[in-house]
């Protein structure tokens, strides 16, 4: 019985440390490539241009009326264009999948295809048609001036336009697995189309909408290229912030504060949008 | 009258699903839809809802003409195969759904959400959620969300297909002591199961490659059989080609190979005709043994059931047919000869023949 026991016993060592074989590269990556020069950028905030370590960098970038505009700048530009987002997406996700025109199935292929773009692509294709010098005002021979594309306005409509596609593609994906007899049965039972859509379709799709807004909150709060190339009169956000002061006026303690607040209020709105989702689960 | 189908046609695309059928149900009447997958009973439970809207004919619910009505505007009461609960509402949620679609008083929804809980046994579940509940207990807040309305009309698309044999049995039950309890509510069952029509229906309409075959009452359908085809989908018959001699009323002589039957007969007339007999209504025995009419033959295979035998006999004249017989009964081993009693066979007009 004991020498059948002793073998059995070494096993689960020798499974834990062929466990751990598998387990170390992917660490050994995402510790090397992501928590290791997150921790620097962490570090060299907290370090001053003498090079004595302290919270004084914090004090003065908090402190900044740019930083706070900034980060009011930020949060607006990305919350108008997430409910931008959420509502456009909700509206072309159901007439996509409910309303039979022809054309729909080139319509959704096209949705991927926008997910495939840079989002670069979307503010150089704002600017030729409604740039100063664009197709719709050279087209307007001067009768009026579009002046959207440079204002605040301009960036939440482009961002709205390439996140959009971000919304729909989980809400029809939510949309495909409701089964058609719910929608039906729920029409037998006296409930018109929008009552059905706010009561039945919803309710169902409330996970996949919820998962694309947060996708589109955490995208638009992070997005750079977009804002770069837009270049509104009066908006910095913090990305904008961090590669001002890193790259143009090599400012680097300070580019790594505002780096840590980016990260810090990414990973909020990921757990607020983690806290969402199993509440709803 | 209540439901009344006029000519109704319906394509999918280039498809026809259904074609020129002509039906009624009346006010406390079941007419049970019965035909193979595909033949198009789905598509006109479908066509009387509103799901799907006819490419010609017409659709009235008591006299009105709702074939370019909305489903929301019929007022038809529909439980699906699937049941199609409302995943994330509890049980009387979704039994008050349709309800509260009516805007009817708070108060009035809820005595009428208890009501029809308790008509089907679920009052106790009223607080669960449907994923909570099994297959049987499901399908009943199915036909009490759709009763709630109170409408003049239950449309039921398979509702037992999904549920296993025993809790089958005891829906059927259930269904039949419904339907007694609503006397005034005209129901159109859809379903392949020819038990299911048997027990059911008032009415029964065969169905075929989207094309209405027969209707009548069930029992007519079953005894008489106008069609071959609905002889051997209602009752699995035997179908045995037969050559009509004479018809006499209600009885007709027909010649099979070399052998004279009597057989009870519905319209058919003399020349070219098939013998249609049920498994069940076959007696099998030695040469010789067997009384009244009777054709010899092979048997082929003998399959222990149970309660009886199923055996497979290769008729002399050419047909392969089944019988089944009582265990009690002395049975032929493989290969014997035997004699086959067709007494109880109906003569049906042969397809294509005129009757």
């Amino acid at each position: 019985m004991t020498a059948v026991a002793a073998p059995a016993a070494l096993r689960p060592t020798a499974r834990v440390r062929s466990r751990a074989w598998w387990v170390l590269p992917p660490l050994a990556v995402v510790g090397g490539f992501f928590l290791y020069p997150l921790a620097l950028v962490a570090h060299q905030s907290l370090v001053e241009r003498d090079g004595t370590t302290g919270f004084g960098v914090w004090a003065r970038v908090v402190g900044s009326a740019e930083f706070r505009r900034a980060v009011w700048r930020t949060v607006e530009i990305a919350l108008l264009s997430t409910a931008g987002c959420l509502v456009l997406g909700a509206f072309l996700a159901v007439v996509l999948a409910f309303v039979p025109f022809p054309g729909a199935r080139a319509v959704s292929r096209l949705v991927d295809v926008v997910l495939a773009f840079p989002s670069f692509l979307v503010a150089l294709a704002f600017t030729v048609l409604y740039g100063s010098a664009g197709v719709v005002n050279s087209a307007l021979g001067g009768l009026a001036t579009l002046d959207f594309v440079y204002s605040p306005a301009g960036l939440v409509l482009a961002e709205i336009t390439f996140y959009t596609p971000f919304v729909m593609r989980p809400l029809l994906a939510a949309f495909a697995q409701v089964p058609a007899a719910q929608l039906e049965v729920a029409a037998s039972l006296g409930a018109r189309p929008w009552r059905v859509v706010r009561e039945v379709l919803a309710p169902e799709a409330l996970p996949a909408l919820a998962a694309g807004g947060s996708l589109t909150l955490l995208l638009t709060l992070n997005e750079f290229g977009l804002v770069l190339f837009i270049g509104a009169k009066d908006v910095v956000t913090l990305p904008m912030l961090v590669y001002t002061k890193g790259v143009v006026t090599f400012d680097q303690p300070q580019a790594c504060v505002i780096a840590v607040v980016q990260v810090a209020l990414s990973v909020v709105v990921y757990a607020l949008y983690r806290v969402a989702v199993r509440r709803r689960a | 009258m209540t439901i009344r189908l006029d000519r109704v046609s319906v394509h999918y695309g280039g498809v026809c699903a259904l074609r020129d059928l002509s039906l009624e149900v009346g006010r406390g009447e079941t007419v049970a839809l019965l035909g193979p997958s595909g033949s198009g009973k789905s598509t006109a439970l479908k066509a009387v809802a509103g799901f799907v809207r006819p490419s010609s004919g017409r659709m009235l619910l008591g006299g009105r003409d709702v074939t370019a009505e909305p489903p929301y505007r019929r007022g038809i009461g529909v439980v699906v195969q699937s049941y199609a609960l409302f995943p994330h509402m509890r049980v009387a949620e979704n039994v008050a759904f349709g309800l509260r679609a009516r805007r009817l008083p708070r108060a009035e929804i809820a005595t009428r959400v208890d009501e029809v809980l308790a008509m089907v046994g679920m009052s106790e579940h009223r607080r669960r959620l449907p994923r909570e509940l099994s297959g049987g207990q499901q399908q009943r807040v199915a036909i009490a969300r759709a009763l709630a309305i109170r409408p003049p009309v239950l449309l039921l698309d398979e509702p037992l297909s999904a549920l296993d044999a025993a809790l089958r049995q005891d829906m059927l039950g259930e269904l039949r002591r419904l339907r007694a309890d609503l006397p005034d509510l005209a129901i159109l069952y859809v379903t392949h199961d020819q038990t299911e029509a048997l027990v059911l229906a008032d009415r029964i309409a065969i169905m075929r490659d989207a094309r209405l075959v027969d209707v009548g009452p069930s029992r007519d359908l079953y005894h008489r059989p106008p069609s071959t085809f609905t002889a051997s989908f209602l009752g699995g018959a035997n179908l045995i080609p037969a050559e009509v001699v004479t018809v006499s009323g209600r009885t007709a002589t027909a010649r099979v190979g070399d052998r004279t039957v009597t057989a009870a007969c519905s319209d058919a007339a003399t020349g070219p005709a098939v013998l249609c007999v049920r498994p069940h209504a076959v007696t099998v025995g030695e040469p010789g043994g067997v009384t009244g009419d009777a054709l010899p033959g092979r048997v082929t295979a003998v399959q222990w059931r149970g309660p009886g035998y199923r055996l497979d006999v290769a008729l002399d004249c050419g047909t392969a047919i089944r019988a089944d017989v009582p265990a009690l009964d002395g049975v032929p081993a493989p290969g014997g000869r035997a004699e086959v009693g067709v007494g109880a066979a109906v003569v049906v007009a042969a397809e294509g023949a005129a009757s």
